[in-house]
């Protein structure tokens, strides 16, 4: 395969008019306006001209890298920074006609307010040129980004990354930092204490600096440090894991004191979603069998919790046991029901089994919406005072508290899905994954399999769900729509299918990320499915693949220390 | 005793019968061969033996036991294990994976096993991880436990597949045309590698093969099939003089003016 496509000026031109097209794009669906509110850095950069340029640079470095593969790396710069002036050259072509006549009609978002950003407010042919300067400097330097050294390109990509992620969260870091004032005087050079939506420039200067010279350093000393760490004997390699898990777990204990009500309350709903993910990962992931109506067991968790707990009055079965004994039987509920879905399905395979499993989700839905359960599980009106779980004088009431019970509830759940994974039981799903029809002649038990893996999957359901009941203290079926499904299926698709980090990456990024810029709600479902299809077409594997475990080697290992 | 007997077997697919009335025996350490053009029902009986298919008629009986009626895995708990004619390997799992996926049925560990991690456990998961070590270095892919199964060449992903059927520890071993594919070069090599199954580990092995030359150098029966009936049956050199089988194989025209053996079954 060492034929070249040959890479012309007219590729370059297209991949440019692509690039003009998704700004317009962009800029019409409001983003850019939307998002022009906030600063990244202040006075210097706001957060809807960085999304151009972002789109600028990228086509920049695509062009670069297709003239460098194909065509001669002399013309790479050139071609990028002209694909760079393409793109600008489109959007500004809507400036022009704009200005021209009123397109508002048609396009609703483009209005003087826009063409006032995409020209940095200057008037008519000099705002154009400078559009035209910002797509050929973002062009060219997409290009230089191309030729730099695969470690340095990566230490500039997650400074830019890290300065744009401080620069979003900033007002957010603000508020946390104000609730203790010595931490908030440390650092208001760069996130300021006043009004500012953004980082300092000297505060994106010092992000920079410190993030290039980690990213160096690390791609430096990284593998040096891990061989060494390798070369240790035995017992002090377990240390210093020991040591490590350590404080991580200190960090862990410590972070809602760091993180204040707000950022808690997000780290409670991204624990919500791990605890979900992992155990979909488990029915999906390991043992390949695709459930769509995941939300069923989080629902059953969720009101098996209310029911048993709830102080509100109105029900006829209400209880009024605690959380605590409430909890197992909310869980086992699910698992229960988990096992009972997995009866009928058992003989079915891929995309029938996600049909009916999808049908499942919503006969739950509506059956806690029907008048027909209403006098024992509220139908519309849901249920009220859901019970709060306590130990001795500890109750998970504000996000900072609840923190504790999802952290807790995360690491159990891990640990049972690292565990099953690492095992027989592991290994048995994995082949009912690969092929089930040789899995069967190996010797395994389908059925017995299967049920286990529904079984435990919709346990750590019924988990999160019934701590999500607790957490939010009144339940309704609007909260259970496919749509938590769909959340938590992508979710486990983008960190990587099967992989438990992945689930933590997956649920950071698709559950966390939103909740963090919920002033842009209305833009969050185009986002998701672009980042989808962004997944599937660039990194079908997700973003922390699954790792094969090494075994062989291990053993060779072993066998010489005992050896020696 | 035979090791495995199938008595009048049949097998239809609506009005095609894939096996008609079948009957054969196979003698316990033996090689024995099933061969035939395709179409002959020679995948039809693995999987019948196997449990994949349900025959209408007929009794297959296993070791003194009748299987007909149990299911794949059960039979494999019976110590029946095969090969798939297209390699059918857990293509994500490391190659020490499958063939620990292989020792599922000596393996005892449960969920609660898993989770607590105790002592029997720890132990059997070793012993399993030993075992699986020592199945590849026997196959010959000593060092390439790590890789996935689909990265390995073709010629490795047999032999992982033996190995895998291995684990099990059958009493037989039903593999479907083990050289398909392969070069003259590894063809003989496999060819030995069987008989060292037989020879070294003393598994009864039932055979589906069409490069003749394997079939007349290691087999002890051979069974002829065609369209689902047997019509011969003994040793090679018997098989190689049968005119039936001629017949079968190069048709009747062929068959009739010719006294010497067909050139493709006297490969050997």
């Amino acid at each position: 395969m060492t034929h070249k496509t040959p890479f012309n000026v007219w590729n370059a031109v297209q991949i440019g008019l692509i690039g003009g097209v998704v700004s317009l794009l962009l800029s019409l669906v409001g983003m850019v306006e939307a998002f022009d509110e906030r600063d990244i850095i202040v006075n210097v950069i706001t957060m809807g001209q960085t999304l151009l340029l972002v789109v600028f640079l990228m086509i920049g470095y695509v062009v670069a890298r297709r003239a460098a593969a194909s065509y001669s790396p002399a013309m790479a710069l050139p071609l990028g920074t002209l694909a760079g002036g393409v793109s600008a050259a489109l959007l500004g072509l809507l400036v022009l006609v704009g200005r021209a006549a009123d397109l508002r009609e048609v396009l609703v978002n483009a209005s003087p307010g826009l063409y006032q950003i995409l020209t940095l407010h200057q008037e008519s042919t000099l705002g154009f040129v400078y559009l035209l300067l910002a797509g050929v400097a973002a062009g060219l330097i997409g290009g230089v980004i191309y030729f730099l050294p695969s470690h340095v390109r990566r230490a500039v990509a997650s400074a830019l990354a890290w300065v744009a992620l401080l620069g979003l969260l900033q007002n957010l870091i603000q508020v946390t930092l104000s609730s203790t004032p010595d931490l908030a005087r440390l650092f208001s050079w760069m996130f300021g204490t006043g009004t500012e939506t953004g980082l300092s420039t000297t505060g994106a200067v010092a992000v920079s600096l410190v993030v290039v010279t980690a990213n160096l350093s690390l791609a430096r000393y990284q593998s040096p440090l891990r061989s060494r760490i390798n070369a240790l004997p035995p017992t002090s390699r377990r240390a210093t894991r020991w040591v490590s898990l350590a404080l991580l777990a200190a960090f862990l204990f410590y972070l809602p004191n760091l993180m204040g009500p707000i950022l808690s309350e997000v780290a409670n709903t991204v624990g919500i979603y791990i605890l979900a993910g992992l155990g979909l990962n488990i029915v999906v992931g390991f043992a390949g069998l695709l459930d769509l109506g995941y939300v069923a067991f989080y629902a059953i968790g969720a009101y098996v919790m209310g029911v048993l707990t709830t102080t509100g009055g109105e029900l006829s079965t209400s209880l009024g046991l605690t959380f605590w004994e409430a909890l197992p039987l909310a869980v086992g509920t699910a698992v229960l029901f988990g096992v009972l879905l997995g009866v009928p399905v058992l003989n079915i395979r891929g995309d029938y089994l996600a049909i009916v499993t999808l049908g499942f989700g919503e006969i739950i839905r509506i059956l806690a919406l029907s008048d027909f359960l209403k006098p024992h599980i509220g139908g519309s009106q849901g249920i009220v005072q859901v019970g709060r779980g306590e130990i001795g004088n500890l109750v998970f009431s504000t996000p900072q508290t609840l923190y504790y019970l999802v952290l807790a509830a995360c690491l159990l759940a891990a640990f049972v899905a690292i565990r099953l994974k690492d095992s027989r039981m592991g290994r048995t799903w994995m082949a009912l994954r690969e092929d089930e029809d040789v899995a069967q002649a190996m010797g395994i038990h389908l059925v017995k399999t299967k049920l286990l893996a529904f079984g435990t999957g919709a346990a750590f359901s019924g988990l999160a769900g019934a701590i999500f009941a607790s957490k939010i203290g009144s339940i309704y079926p609007h909260s259970f729509q496919l749509l938590f499904s769909i959340n938590v299926l992508a979710l486990i698709i983008v960190g990587g299918m099967g992989s438990i980090p992945g689930v933590v990456v997956g649920a950071l990024a698709l559950a966390g990320l939103p909740e963090l810029l919920r002033e842009f709600a209305e833009f969050r479902l185009l986002v998701y499915g672009a980042v989808l299809v962004a997944m599937m077409l660039l990194r079908p594997e997700g973003l922390m693949p699954e790792e094969a475990r090494r075994r062989e080697l291990h053993v060779e290992e072993e066998a010489a220390v005992a050896a020696d | 005793m035979n090791i495995l007997t199938t008595k009048n077997v049949t097998k239809r697919f609506g009005g095609l019968t894939a096996v008609g009335d079948l009957s054969i025996d196979v003698r316990p350490k033996s090689i024995h061969s099933i061969i035939g053009p395709n179409g002959a029902g020679k995948t039809t009986l693995f999987n019948c033996v196997t449990g994949f298919y349900k025959p209408e008629e007929g009794e297959i009986i296993l070791d003194e036991r009748p299987i007909v009626g149990l299911s794949p895995d059960q039979i494999t708990h019976q110590g029946v294990s095969r090969t798939y004619q297209n390699i059918r390997l857990f293509a994500n799992m490391t190659a020490i994976e499958n063939v620990l996926v292989g020792q599922h049925p000596h393996l005892k560990s449960g969920v609660f096993g898993a989770l607590l991690r105790d002592r029997r456990t720890t132990r059997e998961e070793s012993a399993a991880l030993a075992e699986a070590l020592r199945l590849l270095k026997f196959v010959g892919l000593a060092g390439k436990g790590d890789f996935l199964a689909k990265n390995l060449p073709y010629g490795d992903q047999r032999r992982l597949e033996v190995a895998r059927a291995l684990a099990s520890r059958p009493k037989i071993l039903l593999l479907d045309e083990p050289t398909a594919g392969m070069n003259p070069h590894e063809t003989a090599e496999m060819t030995h590698f069987i008989r060292r199954l037989r020879d070294e580990l003393g598994i009864t092995i039932l055979l589906i093969e069409h490069d003749m030359r394997v079939v007349m150098g290691i087999s002890e029966t051979i069974t002829v099939l065609d369209y689902g009936v047997k019509i011969a049956e003994g040793p090679p050199i018997e098989i190689q003089r049968n005119q039936r089988v001629i017949e079968a194989y190069l048709g009747r025209g062929a068959a009739s003016g010719q006294a010497q053996p067909a050139p493709a079954l006297a490969a050997a």
